[in-house]
């Protein structure tokens, strides 16, 4: 062979080196979109548990209690020997109503939308009454609070079991 | 006694509906309102009144939070340029009624430079000079800073940004996807469609008012009443839970207002008919459902009878019916307040089986 082979590419030889360049490339820009891919999603997820046990019973007096709000989002509220789970979420747009024991309601410091202690809408925007979690007792004779399932009014289903438990 | 007489007036349905006339008055009377005078007068009066209302320290502490002064200075730019705007508005029109021709249009106003350096050099020193301006407020004014956020728990009042108060204050009256989601969309497609819809030229590089007064008073109802000033009513009239408060009155988390919001099923079946609400949705939403075609089709022939004909005419038939449906869905806002306010209605049409209510 001459120095005129060694210095040029044929064209079989071009398109190889073509090839080798786009795979490298595209395995580098792959690479490149997976870590930010990666990227989008969090390290450490700070969310609390999606079911706890919430005591005993008899540990709840009549009413609305708060104890589970902060950290779990949930009320827990007890009549006529009838125990629910609440979702604290508005039904409106989705803020954080105040319970106001002056007043007996829930208030929504976002649109001002009230409930009553049960959770039914009497004022403001919200459409629907808040909604409801699975709630059950372990063999233990605990309260099991489940968030993964709720209970909608407007649907007929806080009458259906695994909505309230009697005590 | 004038203060509490003004946080009785202040409440959302009177000073609306105030604004509302006061508004249509201003229009009207544009020979009085258009003048160098009246604009001095009202500008004296108004600032008057702020320093009377300011002496108030109940006021000054609700005005003086860093979150509301973009809301002062929002209302003295919006207060001049509508202004100047009617003003110079009058005064072409008066031109015109002469038979001159419009201020914009003589020939020493009609001479023509190059942007570069004309423009370009303003817009440097005037972004220089909004960038100063910045980083002097973000000096003296701090942002607050809270605590990190908690999922399970919210300010009260939450408030959105400033600018998104009026969007707020609407959320009051509608189901979030409406208010949230259609309404909003409305305006952002309504106001690129402007261009489109309004093939008018008069009023094309030159301020008049007598020529387009449908435009502009529409214009200005739409951004005057139902957006600035519902900012203004959720920024300084609205407290704790939301409640409405007088400017002179004290943020009490405690204040009971007697509301209780029933649907229109409700009061046609409970209230009227004295029975229980039907079983199946769509006979229990009936009222509603008529109400909905009827404002969203029915009433569209008659506008076109009684004013539309001439429109009609001239913009062509898609233009006039996609303009009457965007002012029809604007005014379903001002129509949406005043049911809740005289009916304490909540929504005509209440379907949360779907999430669907308005």
């Amino acid at each position: 062979m001459s120095e005129e082979a060694k210095t040029s590419l044929n064209r079989r030889e071009f398109f190889s080196f073509l090839a080798v360049g786009w795979i490298t490339f595209g395995a580098a820009a792959a690479g490149f979109a997976s870590l930010i891919f990666r990227f989008l999603y969090p390290n450490v997820v700070f969310e609390p548990a999606m079911d706890f046990v919430a005591g005993s019973p008899d540990e709840y007096p009549d009413g609305v209690d708060e104890r589970w709000k902060n950290g779990f989002g949930v009320w827990i509220y007890k009549k006529d020997g009838r125990l629910v789970a609440m979702s604290n979420i508005c039904t409106h747009l989705g803020c954080i109503p105040t319970w106001l024991p002056a007043e007996s309601k829930f208030k929504c410091p976002c649109h001002g939308s009230g409930y009553y202690p049960n959770g039914i809408n009497f004022e403001g925007p919200a459409p629907r009454p808040l909604e409801r979690y699975k709630i059950s007792l372990n063999s233990e004779g605990k309260i099991i609070v489940d968030k993964t399932k709720v209970f909608r009014y407007e649907k007929g289903e806080w009458n259906i079991d695994g909505a309230y438990i009697d005590v | 006694m004038i203060k509490e007489a003004i946080n009785y007036l202040s409440s959302p349905l009177y000073s609306f509906t105030a604004f509302i006339f006061l508004f249509w008055l201003s229009l009207k009377r544009i020979d009085i309102v258009g003048t160098k005078k009246f604009g001095l007068g009202l500008l004296i009066f108004i600032l008057v009144i702020f320093g009377w209302m300011i002496s108030d320290p109940v006021f000054f502490s609700v005005i003086s939070l860093p979150d509301n002064i973009p809301i002062i200075i929002l209302n003295a730019l919006v207060f001049w340029s509508t202004w100047f705007a009617l003003y110079k508005g009058h005064q072409n029109d008066l031109r015109i009624e002469r038979g001159e021709q419009p201020l914009e249009g003589t020939p020493e106003n009609r001479e023509k430079v190059w942007a570069w350096p004309n423009l370009v050099y303003t817009e440097l020193f005037c972004g220089i000079l909004c960038t100063v301006f910045l980083i002097v407020w973000a000096i003296f004014f701090k942002a607050p800073l809270e605590e990190p956020a908690n999922p399970t728990w919210a300010p009260n009042p939450a408030k959105a940004p400033w600018y998104f108060l009026g969007l707020q204050e609407m959320l009051v009256y509608f189901d979030p996807w409406m208010a949230g989601v259609v309404l909003p969309g409305l305006i952002i497609v309504g106001l690129i469609a402007i261009p489109f819809i309004d093939i008018n030229p008069k009023g094309n590089g030159y301020f008049t008012f007598k020529e387009r007064k449908f435009a502009i008073a529409g214009f200005l109802f739409g951004w005057l009443a139902l957006w600035i000033f519902l900012i203004q009513i959720g920024t300084f009239l609205r407290g704790p839970n939301w409640t409405f408060y007088g400017p002179f009155e004290y943020w009490d988390a405690h204040k009971v207002v007697a509301e209780n919001n029933i649907n229109l099923s409700e009061i046609f079946w409970i209230k009227l008919f004295n029975t229980s609400l039907p079983k199946n949705i769509f006979l229990r939403e009936i009222f509603g459902i008529i109400f909905v075609l009827v404002y969203f089709v029915g009433v569209i022939p008659l506008i076109t009878k009684k004013w539309g004909q001439s429109y009609l005419e001239r913009m062509g038939t898609i233009r006039y019916y996609t303009m009457v449906f965007l002012l029809l869905g604007m005014a379903l806002l001002p129509l949406k307040m005043y049911l809740r306010w005289f009916l304490t209605l909540k929504y005509i049409l209440a379907m949360p089986e779907f999430e669907l209510n308005l």
